[in-house]
Parts: C-alpha cells; structure tokens; sequence
C-alpha cells in the first residue's frame, strides 16, 4: 500500500519500512476510503430505494405514469401521473433561468470589471447573502408581499401584451407561474453570479490589458477578452442554477395554485412542480400516495441529476476553472 | 495646439455603446440588491411584534387556530438537536472523506470517482434527501418519524458542503510541511492528524460553520421525517419534533393574520441563527486564515 507514497508525495526518499512500521496507518486509512465510500454508497442507495418504495404505487396505478396528467393516488382506484407536474417544474425553472441569468452575468460583470477593488469583495458578500435567507423566508416574502405586489404588473402584460400566448388568458392572478418562477429566479442568482464571477475573475489578465492598449473601451474589452473565455462558465453556472431551481420545494410551494393542468398562461391560476407537490400533498398521503409521491421524487432525482451531471462535464473539460467549481 | 497623432478620440457610438453597458451592469446589481433588501426589511419588520419572551419560551401546545400567543420554543429546540446530531454525522464522513481525496486519493480512478458523486451529491434537491430517509429509514425499517431522522436527511445535504470545503483547506497546507513530518520519521497518519489537521482547523471549522448555516435553514426534508407537533419534545429519538423552518411553513400556510405574524417572527429567529452561525464562520476564518499564514 505504501509503495507509491514517497514518489507521489514529491517528498525525499523516505525509506519504506518507515510507513510500514506504523501500526495506526492502516485503520486510519480504512476509515478515510471507507468514508468516501459511504459517500457513493448513500447515492446509490438514494436511488435503489426511490426506486423500491415507488414500485408498488406505480403498478397499483390505473394509468401511465409518464403521461397521465391528474394526481388522485389517494383514491381506491388510484390514478396519477407525472405529466402536469413535470411540465410544471421544468418551465417555471427555465423561466426563473431566463430571468435570472441576464441580471446574474451583469452582477458578476459589476463585481469582476466595473466596481471599485476594494468595494468588490463586500459587495460580492452581499451578494452571497441572497443565498444565505432559508428558502421558506423566501416562501414566506413571495406569499404575503410578492403574491399581492406581482397582480399590478400581471395585469399590465395581461392588457397591453395578450397577443404573446405566454400573457394571455382571462383570469389573472398573483398566485402564479410568474410569480413562483419569479421567487426561483432570486433564490438562484446569487449561485450563477458566484460561480460566473470567478470565472471572469479568472479571464487572462493579458488579453485585457492588450484590449485596453489598442484603444477598446471598457465594454469592447469585456466582449473581447472576458466573455469568450467566459462563456462556458456561465452555462455551466446556469445549469447549476437550473438543477437547484428545479428541487426548490418550499418557497414555491407556498405560491404554487396546486393545479395539474399543462399551460404555458404564465399569469393564470396554473401551475405545479414535483418538489411543491410532495410537500403539499404528503400529509394527507395514503400508503399508496406516499409511493407515488416517491415516484415522482424519482422522477426528479433523475433530471437533476442529468442536468448536474452536464454541468459538471463542462466545467470538467477546462483545467482553468478548476477553482470556480468549488 | 498640438494634437496627439495617430490616437483618434473615441467615436460617439462607441463611447455611447460603452456608457450604457456600464449603466447596465450598475442596474443589474441594483436590481439582485432589491429583492435582498425587501426580504430583510420585511423579516425585521413584521418579525420584531412577536419577538417577545413568550414566543421564545413557550410553544405551541393548546393554542387554537385563532388564539394570539404561542411560541416556537420547541421548534427552536429542535432545530439545535436536529443540526447538531446532523453534524455529528455528517463532519467525521466529511472530513475523513477530505482527508482520502487529498492525502491518499492521488488521482486514482476511486478518487476521481467519489470527487466526483460529490459534485453531485452537490446538487441532490433537498426534498429528495427527505424522501430518500422516509423511504429508508421510516417506510423499509420501521423507525418512526423522529428528530432523529430529520438530521439524517439534513447530514446528506450537509456532507458534500463539508468535504468540498474541508478538501480545500487540506490543499493550501504546503507540502513541506508534510515532508518535514516524513524526515522526522513520523508516519504518515498521525502527520495528517497532527500536522495537516491542525494547521488546515480554522479553515475546516469556518466550512463546517456555513455547511451548518445552510442545513439549519432547510424545511423541506424535514417536512417528510420529524412530522408536525405542537408540543415541546426533547427527544430527538422519540416522537415527533419540530423544527423552526418547519414551524414557519405552517404558520405562514394558515389563513389567519396571528399565524402569519408567528410566521414572520420565526422567520426572523431563523435568519439570525443563520446569520449568526454564517458571522462566527467568517470571524474564524478572518481572524486565523491558513491561506494568510501559510
């Protein structure tokens, strides 16, 4: 075991029975893989259980899992599917996305490039900040201010823009897919606008520098020199972003009207998630309701993992980020 | 007048161009501050007409759905047992797990393979966490809906922010501090218990710190395995437990206006004990950085 030790340690050469005489390196050892292991072991078992307690509700259901829309798996003849709910949970979080990532990249711009160096680091903190409100404070905040507070501006879309198909519809309320994805979008701006900032951070400090001498302002600097080497780190934050906006239960849980229709009326009492329904519906759960809502846990232990898993590779590929992926 | 040759001034396009992307960028940070700054605002404010003795020392036992008073003592209890019995489990497998990937890992397919499941495990929703313990823990063996199983789920969420950080702090210890050890003849386990360790503890304590702070706020997991009560439970083994993120969900999703101001008040406990814990973290690690002295 101790055979490759000094080569590796870049160290002197440290005779080998040096290692061997120790008695306590061993268990010590042992230990460390063995912790390691429980790391992959817990995953795993992550996944064989979902899968095992989910079974029996999926073949007490009388309809297709994938495509049915309703969830009714209390019911004696149970019925319910993922359909709504998936379709829920990935458009609010492509919307929260598509919110966030604009004002995340010019935060994290602000913070490499534009503000003061020695404010930069406390603004940066202030930033994190936004990370560190629990998310029910934010469920909290989005039911009893934002709710109320998003009904003027909904309205305004819902007037001046119905023609989108996106705004249209006859009943608008706060309660909404807007609304919920609009709560997502802060909760994940703080991860992009991190992550993004360190890799600007990192962008070659030559290239600025020969970008400014050759007489490019400020702004043709950046889009030279900082957003190209940039840019797969910001997709790869936002698929980070993208993967936490999607497990994200309790503030949206709150604000969520709990339908199981499929919409793209974005300003209607419509929408759903996965993660809002099994925390909505777990209480008054029957032994085969808590199976389908593992199954539907499932479901989004899958995607998530599929979209982490793309991000990972990415910031994979390029040694240089190495430190942002921390 | 002599005019500078060869430079020509900036176009009014382009300075134009430049102007409004620096306004811009102002603008998107001006607008990730708002929501902050409401958030907090609105916590204080609303939080500070029921942050009184009896909220924190009484709990929610015989107080019906339209009486004023009522607490969160014992959701407060129960938050403490539940992140302290979380970081129990989670610090050891975390930091041994630190440990493996640095000192012994070497690039080896193993230590690839974990580094990488913790990126992963990274981005395990929370609410999956809780399923996976009720699926485990409560459904296949048994157990009943405890504090206890609470801070399983919660030390799953905990132990990748724990060997993340740990792992970082073990990398800036220089080597020479290693080799030293080595001549000296002392083996290699206890030059990383008594050398690496040491010198890396601040660094470790300041990542366990923000790992508790980001536990201590979560609701979801425990929603699915500490179950709701009212009452004042000191057993984290036993029984149903509070929480207090839990103990805000409830409050916030009834209808009346005093289980919102409860809410509120919850909610405002719960943001100073993570600000808190998230204060003490960068007070370590601000008053002995391993990095600075290194």
């Amino acid at each position: 075991m101790a055979t490759s030790l000094p080569k590796t340690e870049g160290g002197p050469a440290v005779s080998r029975s040096a290692f061997r005489r120790s008695r306590g390196d061993g268990p010590f050892r042992f230990l460390s893989v063995g912790s390691g292991v429980i790391l992959l072991a817990i995953m795993a078992a992550i996944a064989v259980f979902l899968v095992v307690k989910a079974i029996p509700a999926l073949q007490a259901n009388t309809s297709h899992f994938l495509t049915e829309l309703t969830w009714n798996p209390n019911a004696t003849k149970p019925v319910f599917g993922i359909g709504a709910l998936a379709f829920g949970t990935v458009v609010s979080s492509f919307l929260a996305l598509i919110i966030s990532t604009p004002v995340a990249v010019g935060v994290a711009l602000f913070i490499s490039h534009y503000a003061p160096r020695r404010l930069a680091s406390i603004l940066g903190y202030v930033v994190d900040l936004l990370a560190a409100v629990p998310s029910v404070v934010y469920g909290l905040w989005g039911v009893t201010f934002l709710v109320p507070f998003m009904l003027g501006p909904s309205k305004f879309l819902n007037d001046y823009l119905a023609w989108i198909p996106l705004f249209g519809g006859d009943s608008v309320v706060g309660k909404s897919m807007l609304t919920a994805s609009l709560v997502l979008a802060i909760m994940i701006l703080p991860i992009i606008a991190a992550i993004s900032r360190e890799v600007f951070l990192q962008a070659p400090k030559l290239q600025e520098e020969a970008a400014l001498a050759l007489g490019a302002t400020r702004w043709e600097m950046i889009r030279m020199a900082v957003l190209p080497f940039g840019r797969p780190g910001v997709i790869t934050a936002a698929l980070l972003g993208l993967g936490r906006a999607m497990g994200e239960t309790i503030a949206v849980a709150l604000i969520f009207p709990a339908t199981f229709t499929i919409s793209f009326r974005i300003l209607s009492p419509n929408g759903n998630s996965i993660a809002a329904n099994i925390a909505n519906g777990f209480g008054e759960a029957t032994p085969i309701g808590r199976g389908a809502l593992i199954a539907s846990g499932l479901v989004l232990f899958v995607i998530t993992l599929v979209v982490n898993t793309a991000a990972r590779l990415i910031i994979a590929r390029r040694k240089e980020y190495a430190r942002a992926a921390a | 007048m002599t005019v500078q040759t060869g430079i020509q001034p900036l176009s009014v396009g382009r300075r134009a161009k430049d102007q409004a992307v620096r306004v811009l960028v102002y603008l998107a940070f001006a607008v990730a501050i708002v929501p902050l700054v409401s958030v907090l605002w609105l916590v204080v404010k609303n939080g500070l007409k029921r942050f009184d003795v009896e909220f924190l020392t009484h709990s929610m036992r015989n107080i019906g759905a339209r009486d004023a008073g009522g607490g969160a003592y014992h959701a407060i209890i129960g938050t403490l047992e539940q992140v302290l019995l979380a970081s129990l489990i989670a610090v050891p497998i975390g930091l041994l797990t630190a440990v493996y990937l640095v000192e012994y890992g070497n690039g080896r397919r193993l230590s690839r393979f974990i580094s990488f499941f913790v990126d992963i495990m990274t981005g395990v929703p929370s609410i999956v966490a809780g399923l996976f313990v009720l699926a485990f823990w409560i459904l296949v063996l048994g157990m009943p809906f405890s504090g206890f199983a609470g801070a399983l789920s919660l030390s799953i969420l905990m132990m990748p922010v724990v060997v993340r950080s740990t792992e970082e702090m073990l990398r800036l210890v220089p080597n020479e501090l290693r080799e030293a050890s080595y001549a000296l003849g002392v083996p290699k386990w206890r030059t990383i218990v008594k050398v690496v360790l040491p010198t890396a503890f601040t660094g470790i304590v300041t990542g366990v710190m923000l790992a508790v702070a980001r536990v201590a706020g979560e609701t979801a997991p425990l929603l699915l395995t500490v179950f709701f009560t009212d009452s004042i439970n000191e057993d984290p083994f036993n029984g149903p437990q509070m929480g207090l993120p839990l103990y805000v969900f409830g409050q916030s999703s009834l209808p009346q206006d005093i289980a919102i101001d409860r809410a509120w008040t919850g909610a405002l406990t719960l943001i100073l004990i993570v600000m808190l814990l998230n204060l003490v973290a960068r007070l370590i690690s601000w008053w002995r950085s391993p990095a600075k002295r290194g």
